[in-house]
Parts: structure tokens; C-alpha cells; sequence
């Protein structure tokens, strides 16, 4: 991280466009050679409604948001409902202004909609006061005029972005090319002409007092800028996975909707159905007949699929599924960046698990873990669940093009041909035996329907090797531990690759920091602030949830003095996971929670670490929580 | 050529090619009308065409789901209520499969109602049997959907308060394409009508009358059955849907005032889900599945879709 950073945040109300115009600068500023983070707040509704989107920007890797934000431009809500006397969500109007003033760091510039934003409502902000004491820059501009004069009302974000770029020094070029690609022929010329010309107004007529300019930055390769969601799609793609079943919920939708784009091109199915189990079922129905497939949700359409997931489990039936968190309990908080569903993903549907669960930390890792879930699903038959939240699935960031140069691997994994099949072991009446006891590393190869010689029961009942229901003791036993001798063998192939956990700082630090998921980019820049202040810290990245990473885990922790886990939930899920996989080590670990709705911020976990680990410091602010270490 | 040789084998199939040859055997009391249905089932295929391997039965879980533990396919017993839904992907993901749903009133009208409502309105190619027997069979005699109103079981000590599902006329407003009623007590009828089921492109609907003697009525008490297109007594078009609705409102009515009504009820032509799919260009033409074990298919790659993302 260097100093000279953008963070832009663009706000206005939900339903303004001001994802697609974030989007377009994020797209900009990476062609510019700069690394990109965005980060995204929205209400659950869909007309009205303060929303913003941040972009960061800086010359070298950008892996988080950062702490607060340094330009404003604050649009006004079109839709914002008109506030009676004392409503409790209080003037909406305003409030992509108002709301925003909090988190502006010092020397921030602000570019304010005066057009949209009546002069008695600015006034009421003491706006001029506040820039006084925090050295601010305002740059009040009527961008709803300057829309309204060549086009229509809605360009008016075109206009901020002029206004931006003029104010950052900031070429067009790139934001032209990129409205060229994006824009209908008929809306395109009005919005370049607002382009230039707020440029031009803010160029000409303006007094700038800021000193922020736009960071320069460079790069080798090729980028895209692609969220978690993207990711994921890729990754699925680039398994073979042809289909995908499903019923709308934030925010898995975002997967659901990026593949059902996608898949009908590549001769898939994709399927919105009636409920979440009926979604599970028809991947469990799909993958039983010989299909890679995968279906998913958040929470609450989670819960609704443990059944079909235990089934998954009992039939020895490959399946990927998403469960992308959100706040919770119950509807919660449906916008808003939560890891409060781990116990639930490991645990839910009755009987001892049988499922492997990956926790992504980037964008670069949830195409590898989607890949590699995949894989151990169809190679293991078993259900892998990948686990991420409201913040990995929206966040954008650039990445290599190269990075996705590489062979797509389709194999439908421990599945017969019809020649292994002719060989295979049936019983007298001509069964095939599917569900051996004896495997080693417990997959007995299966076949699908339609093959010769093939033909088996598949059931949820306990069952003998032809796939009969039975209740015979030593059956059982020998079916359970074979199911169980799975996930030992898919612990021992995971070792033998590269590690799916994330490293930072040096080896021989000591103190420690643990996270999961996508609380990892913030941590990571954490500790580079740590190190530059002279503290010795590590941290691990943890994905692997189940099987668990033991070895691993329990050398990172013998390592330090003591360890801090991160991560955003209420009763420190993780840390007991890490305590219930590791059987000691309680008393060596701290945790910090944070359950607001909003992700960390780097300085969150720098306070924390200081005052839990070096009880040193100030406390952190009011929504974050220091939880002590308890022993065994 | 084909990874699945079983699909469209044109070989002669033996009449005890469905029946396994060892264990395991029915479970089912004696008396019970699920017998009827397996019985029907096995000799139907053989007469389609259907050979084990190409046939793919995919039950609930009650007394009727047991169905493919007797019957010689490929099969899935899945969970209460979530045949269908299993069932019509795996058609989805190969079509050249034979796919038959089967649980029992319980499963398909209660916990699994909202599938069954789905997967009638979306017609999938597949053929679904509803063993009624008016009860919760496995669970010891419960009230069911479809049991009578009055009707008492453990759960309900004075009566069941509920009027019964109308399974006829919610299929046919749901949208399948073929309805018929048949029982087990009628053989030959439930062999007949399952081979049109299967013949029949679209969702093929048979509430199928299983007497269940353990805990509620016994064959007895389903003769005599009418059928419908026999008896001079009714004259119905089953290709009109008013006069199929009202035909099946009076069958509905008439069991539970003691007369057995059966027969088809509705055909309709409309085009399946999968064939809709195919004309909108949302499924392959080629089954899926087909897919994995081609040689020289060019899978497509993420990193031709990066170019709106630069
Ligand atoms: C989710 C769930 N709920 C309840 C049960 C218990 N259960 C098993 S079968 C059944 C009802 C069976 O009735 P029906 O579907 O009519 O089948 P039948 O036994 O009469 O053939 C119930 C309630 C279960 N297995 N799963
Ligand atoms: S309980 Fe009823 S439905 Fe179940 S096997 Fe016995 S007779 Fe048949
Ligand atoms: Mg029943």
C-alpha cells in the first residue's frame, strides 16, 4: 500500500446508476495502471435509498478498502421518499451528502450535486463549518443542469465524472473509450458532450485548493476487473459445470444470474425453480445422472437445502453448492457482510457431517477453490460447499487476464465408462455394486443411468454395497467409516497441493493474527501497517474449514505468542472451530468481532491487535468487540 | 457414439427382466395395494419397449417408496417429498433417460406439493405415480392429504377437520398434460394406462388407488371400480379441459361417498419443458450428459468471456 491513493466513493440513491458508473470509472482507473478495490453499500430496496460505492486506487496492490475515503462525489436521491415531520429515516435527500461526512479523512474533497441538493438542506449540515475544521474542499457544481442541457437529467453522474477527472487531473481518454463500449449509440453522444464539458467548467472555473491528484501506476499485464461472484462463475465454468438450479436470494443471485447468462450459450441448463430444496434436488438429480452441477443460496434458502445436502452426502453424490452469507438471523440484514453461517454450513442436515467446505478469501481464490471444489466433489463424490459473503461476492478488483489462461478440466472424476463397468463387481441378480467397503481412501467408483451393466439403488436409507436398504450392523460400520475415510484422503490430496491458506508478514514474528474468508485482504493490509509501525506479526488466511487444516494451523499457533482472530460474527465461530479441530491452545487466543453490517476496516484490526495482543493502544470504536481468551 | 448403450436398445426384454433375482423381497404387508402398482410397472416396460437400464425410478419415502427396491432399474429413493424435483433434472441432464417419480399421498400432495404443483405447470417428460392409499402408511396410519374429512387417526382422535386435496383437479389445473386414475385392484387398467403415461410427451399424471389394509381400507372396499371410458354412465371428452374438470370433480367426490371411479381423465398435446427449452436455445439438443465422455468436445473456457471485464 503507498501513500498517494484515490478512494472515490460515488453516492447517491439506489436506482440512480451509480453501480455502472463506478464500475466504469473502477474499469478506467485500472487501464490508467492502477490496482482497484471497490467496495459497495446499498439498502435492500430498490428505488431510493443512500447508496455508495467506493473505489480505491493506487499504484501498487490494493487488497482491501481502506480506512475512510479521500473524494466525494455525492449525487443526490432521486427517489428519496419525502420525509414527514420526524420520520425516523429522517431526510432522505440529503443524506448521500450527510451521510458521507463521517468517513472523509482530512484534506478530503467533496463535489456536491447543488442542483439536486436544496441550498436550506446543505445549510443545515454546516457544511462550510466542517470543511473550516477538517480541511476539506468544496466544489459545489450544478451537475443536474449540465445533464439537462444536452441530454437527460440521469447523465448527471457522466457530469460528476467529468468534474472528477478534472478536479484528479485525470485524463478522459480512458473514460471515453470505456462509455464508447458500454453506451446505445443515442445516449452515447450527449454523454460525452457532458463529459467535456463539465471537464472543461471545472477546469476553467474553478479555484482548486486540494492537493490530491490521481496516483499513476503501471502494469505488465493485461487486467479484468472481476468480483468474487465472477470468480466463482469462472471457476464453475472452467470445471465443465453445465448446470446450475437455483431461487433468487441476496446475494447468491449474483452467481445464479452470471451463470444462467453464461450457461445457455455453452449448450447448458440453467433452472430457477420453486423453493431452495427444490433447487438442491435438481442438482443432486442432475449430478446423479451424470452432469456437472451446482446450486446454492444465502442463508435462509441455505437452510432449506439441508436436506437434499444430507442426501448428497448418503447417495455418495458429487455436488457443489454456494452459500453466500449475508447478516443474519433469519431475513437480517439481506445487504449487509456477515461470516455469522459457519457452524451452520459445517453442521447443518442430521447425521456426522460428510462435506468439504472451502472459505475463498479474494477474488483470485474463489476461482481457484470453485476449481478445486470441483474437483474433490467429483473425484470424492461428495458435497463441497464454498462459503463466502455479501463483501467477497460484490467487491471488484483487477487481476491478471494471464491468471485465467489455462485448460478447462471437465472430468465427471471416480465415474465408469461402459467398458470399466462390464468388468466391475455386481452381485447375482446383476447389480452393480456402487458402494463397495473396501476402498482405501473410500470412493467407490459409480456409474450412471443409462450405462450397461450399471444399474444400482441410490438411498438416503443406509445401504449394503448394491445399494439395498439395510439395517445390518456391521454393514453399517463399515459403510459410515469408509464415508468417513473420505474426507482423511481429501485431507492428505489438499496437503499435497499448494496450501489453500494465505501467509503474510515474516515467518518468525510473534504475534499472530487468524481470519477466514473474506475478512483476509483487510487483515493482510493490517499487518503491512503493523510491520511499518515496527510490530512483529504474521497472519494466516485460513479456507480450508472442513476438512480442517490442523497441521497447519496448530504450527502457525506454536509459532507466536499469541494470536488474534478476525473475523465478522458475534460468538467467534472460527475460534471455536479452531479450539474444537486443535483441542488446546484456548488461552493463546483472542478474538475481535465485528457485526455491524460493515466489513473491517484496516485500522479496526491495527487497534485491536494493539490493545489485545500488546494491551496497548485505545479501544477500538463502539461496534467492534474484544473478546478474551479462555483456556480448555 | 454413445456412453449410454442401454438408452434405445432395441434388444427383445424378457418378462422377468424387472423383477430382482434374489433379495430383495417386498416388505409390504399382505394385502397391500402397492404390490399392484410394482406388478403394473413391470409388466408395462417390457410392452413399451423399456429395458432395465434405460429406465431410471426416482421415489419418496413412505411404504410406496420402496417401489425401486423391488423394482430391477437404475434407481433413486431420495427424500420425503423431493422425488420430482430429483427426477425431471436427471431428464434434464439426459433425456434419452425413461424417468418415472413415484412416493405416496403424503409425499406428493403434502410435503411435496409445491413440486408437484411445479412440475405439472412446467410439463416435464416424465411420468409421476401417486400411490393413494389415503393414509400415512409408514408412519403408522396418520391422516393424510387425501384422507377423507371426519377420518380418524392418532393424530387426529376426533376426525380430521380437513376436506381432502382434489389430486385430479389440481394436476389438471396445474398444467399436466395427461391425468388418469387407476387402481391397484384393476391390473390390467394400471397397465394399460402406465404404458400411455409413458408414452405420452409431457407430465404424465396417475393417481394410482393403493389399498392399504393395515391401516385403513382394504382391497374390498375398492371393487367395484367403474372405469370411466367403459361405463355408458359417463361420456366425457378427455381432450376438453371443462368437461375433464368437471368429470373429475364428480370422481372426486364419488370415492369418498364409496363409488370407485378410474380411467383417463385429461390428454392434452402441449409441447414438454424440455422441447420448450430446446426452441428458446436453453438446452442442447445432444443430452448433456453425453458431453463428458466425448473425446474432441472443445469445453469452453472463462478466459474467452474477459474481454467485457478489461
Ligand atoms: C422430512 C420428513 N418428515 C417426515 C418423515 C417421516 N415420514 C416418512 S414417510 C411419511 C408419510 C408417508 O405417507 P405417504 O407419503 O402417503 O406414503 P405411504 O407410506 O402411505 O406409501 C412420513 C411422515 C420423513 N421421513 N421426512
Ligand atoms: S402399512 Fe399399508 S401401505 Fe404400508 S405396506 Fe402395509 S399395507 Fe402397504
Ligand atoms: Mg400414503
Amino acid at each position: 500500500m503507498s501513500d498517494n491513493e484515490l478512494i472515490w466513493r460515488v453516492a447517491g440513491g439506489s436506482g440512480d446508476g451509480i453501480d455502472s458508473t463506478s464500475q466504469n470509472f473502477a474499469k478506467a482507473l485500472m487501464r490508467s495502471g492502477l490496482d482497484v478495490f471497490t467496495h459497495r453499500h446499498y439498502p435492500s430496496r430498490i428505488r431510493g435509498g443512500h447508496t455508495y460505492v467506493e473505489i480505491r486506487a493506487a499504484a501498487e496492490e490494493v487488497q482491501s478498502r481502506g480506512d475512510g475515503y479521500n473524494f466525494l462525489l455525492a449525487l443526490g436521491d432521486s427517489f428519496a421518499r419525502n420525509p414527514q415531520e420526524e420520520a425516523y429515516y429522517g431526510n432522505e435527500e440529503v443524506k448521500p451528502l450527510s451521510e458521507n461526512l463521517e468517513d472523509l479523512r482530512e484534506g478530503g474533497v467533496i463535489i456536491y450535486d447543488e442542483g439536486l441538493l436544496s441550498e436550506e438542506d446543505v445549510a443545515e449540515l454546516d457544511l462550510e463549518e466542517r470543511a473550516e475544521e477538517n480541511g476539506w474542499h468544496l466544489y459545489p457544481m450544478d451537475l443536474r443542469s449540465l445533464a439537462r442541457e444536452h441530454g437527460r437529467e440521469v447523465m448527471r453522474n457522466t457530469a460528476g465524472v467529468g468534474a472528477t477527472a478534472a478536479l484528479l487531473d485525470m485524463d478522459l481518454e480512458h473514460i471515453e473509450d470505456l462509455m464508447e463500449d458500454a453506451m446505445p449509440e443515442k445516449i452515447l453522444e450527449p454523454n460525452i458532450e457532458i463529459l467535456h464539458e463539465a471537464h472543461e467548467i471545472v477546469s476553467e472555473e474553478y479555484e482548486f485548493t486540494h492537493d490530491l491528484r490521481v496516483p499513476e501506476g503501471d502494469h505488465d499485464d493485461e487486467q479484468a476487473l472481476l468480483s468474487g461472484s465472477n470468480a466463482i462463475t469462472f471457476g464453475a465454468i472452467d470445471s465443465g459445470c453445465r448446470f446450475i438450479a437455483g431461487y433468487p436470494m441476496t446475494p447468491w443471485t449474483d452467481v445464479f444470474t452470471l451463470m444462467s447468462q453464461h450457461l445457455p450459450e455453452m449448450g447448458g441448463v440453467s433452472e430457477q425453480v420453486e423453493d431452495e430444496i427444490a433447487a438442491a434436488a435438481l442438482a443432486v438429480g442432475a449430478s446423479h445422472a451424470g452432469v456437472k452441477a451446482m446450486s446454492g443460496s444465502s442463508g435462509g434458502g441455505f437452510a432449506l437445502m439441508s436436506e437434499p445436502l444430507g442426501l448428497a452426502e448418503m447417495t455418495e453424490t458429487p455436488l457443489v453448492l454456494l452459500e453466500s452469507m449475508r447478516a443474519g438471523p433469519s431475513t437480517g440484514m439481506p445487504t449487509k457482510p456477515e461470516q455469522a453461517d459457519l457452524e451452520f454450513t459445517l453442521y447443518t442436515s442430521q447425521g456426522d457431517s460428510n462435506r468439504v467446505v472451502f472459505a475463498p478469501g479474494t477474488v483470485e481464490e474463489a476461482y481457484e477453490q470453485t476449481r478445486t471444489a470441483f474437483y474433490i466433489a467429483y473425484e470424492y463424490q461428495i458435497p463441497t460447499v464454498i462459503i463466502y459473503d455479501q463483501k467477497l461476492s460484490g467487491e471488484n478488483t483487477n487481476v491478471d487476464v494471464s491468471f485465467f489462461d489455462r485448460e478447462p478440466a471437465p472430468d465427471l472424476g471416480s465415474t465408469m465408462t461402459e467398458e470399466e463397468l462390464e468388468d466391475a463387481v455386481h452381485d447375482a441378480s446383476g447389480k452393480f455394486h456402487r458402494f463397495q467397503h473396501d476402498p482405501e481412501n473410500g470412493v467407490s467408483p459409480r456409474s450412471l443411468p443409462g450405462q450397461q451393466d450399471g444399474r444400482y439403488l441410490a438411498t438416503g436409507n443406509e445401504h449394503t454395497p448394491a445399494g439395498h436398504i439395510s439395517e445390518d450392523p456391521d454393514n453399517r460400520v463399515a459403510q459410515v467409516n469408509r464415508r468417513l475415510r473420505k474426507l482423511e484422503a481429501i485431507r492428505a490430496d489438499l496437503d499435497e497441493g499448494d496450501t489453500h491458506q494465505t501467509y503474510v508478514g515474516d515467518d518468525d514474528a510473534d504475534y499472530g493474527i487468524i481470519t477466514w474468508g473474506s475478512s483476509q485482504g483487510v487483515v493482510e493490509e493490517a499487518v503491512a501497517r503493523l510491520e511499518a509501525d515496527g510490530h512483529s506479526v504474521k497472519a494466516v488466511g485460513v479456507s480450508e474449514m472442513m476438512p480442517f487444516p490442523e497441521a497447519e494451523l496448530a504450527e502457525f499457533i506454536e509459532s507466536v505468542e499469541e494470536a488474534m482472530v478476525v473475523e465478522m460474527n458475534a460468538s467467534a465461530q472460527f475460534r471455536g472451530l479452531l479450539q474444537k479441530e486443535l483441542g488446546r491452545y484456548g488461552e493463546k487466543l483472542t478474538s475481535l468481532l465485528k457485526y455491524n453490517g460493515n466489513p473491517f476496516e484496516p485500522a479496526e484490526v491495527v487497534e485491536g491487535y494493539e490493545l489485545n495482543v500488546e494491551g496497548s493502544g485505545t479501544d477500538p470504536s463502539a461496534q467492534v468487540r474484544l473478546e478474551p481468551a479462555a483456556g480448555d | 457414439m454413445s456412453a449410454f448403450n442401454a438408452i434405445g436398445d432395441e434388444r427383445e426384454i424378457d418378462r422377468d427382466e424387472f423383477t430382482p433375482g434374489l433379495e430383495p423381497q417386498p416388505t409390504w404387508c399382505p394385502g397391500c395395494g402397492d404390490f399392484g402398482v410394482l406388478k403394473a410397472l413391470k409388466q408395462a416396460l417390457p410392452e413399451v419397449g423399456k429395458t432395465p437400464e434405460e429406465v431410471l425410478t426416482v421415489t419418496g419415502i413412505g411404504c410406496s417408496g420402496k417401489l425401486n427396491s423391488y423394482l430391477d432399474t437404475y434407481g433413486f429413493h431420495t427424500i420425503h417429498g423431493r422425488s420430482l424435483p430429483v427426477a425431471r433434472a436427471a431428464k434434464l441432464a439426459n433425456d434419452g433417460l425413461e424417468v418415472i417419480a413415484a412416493g405416496g399421498d403424503g409425499d406428493g400432495y403434502g410435503i411435496g406439493g409445491n413440486h408437484f404443483m411445479h412440475t405439472a405447470r412446467e410439463n416435464h417428460d416424465m411420468t409421476y405415480i401417486v400411490f393413494n392409499n389415503e393414509v400415512f402408511g409408514l408412519t403408522k396410519g396418520q391422516t393424510s392429504p387425501t384422507s377423507p374429512k371426519g377420518h380418524k387417526s392418532k393424530t387426529t382422535p376426533h376426525g380430521n377437520a380437513k376436506s381432502p386435496i382434489r389430486p385430479l383437479s389440481l394436476a389438471l389445473t396445474s398444467g399436466a398434460t395427461y391425468i388418469a386414475r387407476t387402481a391397484a385392484v384393476n391390473p390390467n387398467q394400471a397397465k394399460e394406462i402406465i404404458k400411455e403415461a409413458i408414452d405420452h410427451d409431457g407430465f404424465a399424471h396417475i393417481d394410482f388407488l393403493t389399498q392399504c389394509p393395515t391401516w385403513n381400507k382394504d382391497a374390498k372396499q375398492y371393487v367395484p371400480y367403474v372405469d370411466v371410458q367403459e361405463s355408458e354412465d359417463y361420456d366425457f371428452d378427455v381432450n376438453s379441459r371443462e368437461e375433464a374438470q368437471e368429470m373429475m370433480f364428480e370422481t372426486e367426490n364419488a370415492l369418498h361417498e364409496g363409488t370407485v371411479l378410474t380411467g383417463r381423465y385429461f390428454v392434452d398435446e402441449r409441447p414438454s419443458y424440455q422441447d420448450e427449452k430446446k426452441e428458446l436455445g436453453e438446452m442442447p439438443e445432444e443430452p448433456l450428459a453425453e458431453r463428458y465422455f466425448e473425446d474432441d468436445y472443445d469445453w469452453e473456457r472463462s478466459y474467452d468471456l474477459l474481454e467485457r471485464h478489461k
